[in-house]
């Protein structure tokens, strides 16, 4: 069996999930162009180099997108949200109603363990722009 | 700049079933009666075929699946999935596959039945495990997400949507083979029940069964087939991601590599046109794809669409078949937008003919705005 110290060890899936389970919210950074990227891979997007390491996510972000996904037993927000380390990723914005998510709104991730961890985004400043 | 490619290979034959709600068929019943078609329309036969290029959204062994029925003894196949777009990077590799010899008969072919077998869309098993625990509905949250952008960064309203469904259901009401035909009012789309905001049902394209192939030859056997070769002068294909969140610009798609890739081929720009089909999904990809491939500024669709430029009698006739939105959508419609424009350039549609269309643009897309493919298609006089 081949070692590479780049590769060795779980996939970054599971160790994204592992982190996420324990509470934390990691994503990659480039050691090569110091680009973050999510969601993880063995290879960064931006420069297509190969060694990337974990770091916490500040959990700050911007909405870049909003929808009202509509259905019978009720409405829910999905978004795209920017992080302030530069990644996007899909998630919901939650504890305020969904059409009132808006782009550009600032939000804070947060995660939630159960009944299986997720993570989650809420209005930095209470729904303000 | 043009490319050695252009115009190399010709369509010499096409076949569409028209069949769009057709219970008891099944996907593979479309695709062989289509294939049918397209090789009577020429004049050869299931024995001259010697290269397949297929995609099914039920089936992951398309090219295995179809030569075994049509009885196909392949020397070249290409199954490439990449959604709806598949059947025009099909066409940009069996113009390569022809002009390096890997086959002289290539047969492009795909048939569904969507809507007999319930009425939703079909897509192959693909878990997204960062999108899944969001229930985002699949495909058109993504496109909501676009729209929304659209309408964030450049004022692009909900009527602006409406008036997309509204031209391309004026051009269905030309097309008796069109599924949704009628009166149809902006005020009956702006009512419709908001699925995934800020798109409605209204904003959806249709959910249909159908059938549809193409038989490409080189350009020197197909003049003396049976039907008016219609020339492959340009193609250009281009992906950027497969989860919405991974696109770079929400607002602005591969489109613009793939039909800048297409137009260099063929060396033709926007304005020498005639006739344009791009893949509306939805009414938002209508307004992005004729962004993107220069047939107005970025930002400027919605009031593009909404002055009646791509409606019957506007300046740049757009999806006169209806469109995904009035005519059909097995699925997968990408087919549908190169058949529509080589019946234009053969002068075969009636009321919806587009008059003196020499050179068509076909534009179809796949995924939820991942995969954009561009081919730039024209009669004898273009080449």
């Amino acid at each position: 069996m081949s070692t590479d110290s780049r590769f060795d060890g779980p996939g970054p899936d599971d160790v994204w999930r592992d982190a996420l389970r324990q509470e934390r919210f990691l994503i990659q950074r480039c050691r090569n162009c110091e680009r973050h990227r999510f969601p993880p891979a063995l290879v960064c997007a931006a420069c297509g180099g190969s060694d990337l390491v974990w770091v916490e996510a500040s959990g700050r972000g911007v909405v870049y997108a909003s929808t009202v996904v509509r259905e019978r037993e009720g409405s829910y927000n999905v978004a795209l949200i920017d992080l302030a380390e530069g990644a996007r990723l899909m998630s919901r914005v939650d504890g305020l109603a969904p059409e009132a998510v808006r782009i550009g709104m600032s939000v804070t991730a947060r995660i939630e363990t159960a009944p299986e961890p997720i993570l989650l985004f809420h209005a930095t400043d209470g729904g303000v722009l | 700049m043009s490319s050695s490619l252009r115009g190399r290979a010709a369509i010499a034959g096409v076949g569409n079933t028209k069949r769009w709600n057709a219970p008891g068929r099944t996907p593979f019943d479309q695709l062989q009666e289509a294939v049918v078609l397209a090789l009577e329309d020429c004049g050869l036969g299931l024995k001259d075929v010697d290269g397949l290029f297929c995609a099914i959204s039920s089936s992951g062994l398309p090219v295995l699946n179809v030569a075994e029925r049509l009885g196909l003894k392949v020397r070249h196949a290409d199954g490439t999935m990449v959604g709806g777009a598949s059947f025009l990077f099909h066409l940009q590799s069996a113009v390569a596959a022809l002009e390096n010899g890997l086959c002289d008969v290539a047969l492009i072919c795909y048939g569904s039945n969507q809507l007999s077998a319930g009425g939703r869309l079909v897509s192959m098993p693909d878990p997204q495990p960062y999108e899944t625990p969001y229930r985002a509905r699949y495909p058109i949250s993504s496109y909501a997400f676009a729209a929304a952008r659209h309408m964030y960064e450049y004022g692009t309203t909900r009527e602006n949507l409406a008036d997309v469904a509204l031209a391309a259901r004026a051009w269905a009401n030309l097309n008796p083979d069109a599924f949704a035909r009628g009166p149809l009012a902006r005020e009956e789309i702006l009512a419709s029940r908001m699925v995934s905001d800020p798109l409605t049902r209204a904003d959806c394209c249709l959910v249909t069964d159908g059938g549809a192939a193409l038989v490409i030859t080189r350009a020197d056997r197909a003049k003396d087939l049976k039907s008016q070769p219609i020339y492959v002068l340009g193609t250009g294909v281009a992906v950027s991601h497969r989860q919405i969140a991974a696109m770079p610009d929400l607002t602005t798609t591969a489109a613009v590599e793939s039909g800048r890739r297409a137009y260099a081929m063929a060396g033709v720009k926007p304005t020498d046109i005639d006739h344009v089909m791009v893949y509306d999904a939805f009414t938002i990809t209508t307004l992005l794809f004729l962004e993107d491939l220069g047939f107005c500024a970025k930002g400027d669709g919605g009031a593009f669409v909404s002055s009646g430029a791509t409606a019957p009698g506007g300046g740049l006739p757009v999806n006169t078949n209806g469109g995904g939105l009035s005519c059909n959508h097995p699925g997968m419609y990408g087919l549908f937008t190169v058949i529509e424009a080589v019946e234009q350039l053969r002068g075969r549609c009636g009321e919806r003919q587009v008059e003196g269309a020499e050179l068509a643009l076909a534009h179809a897309n796949g995924g939820v705005l991942s995969s954009q493919a561009t081919a730039i298609l024209g009669t004898a006089t273009t080449l």
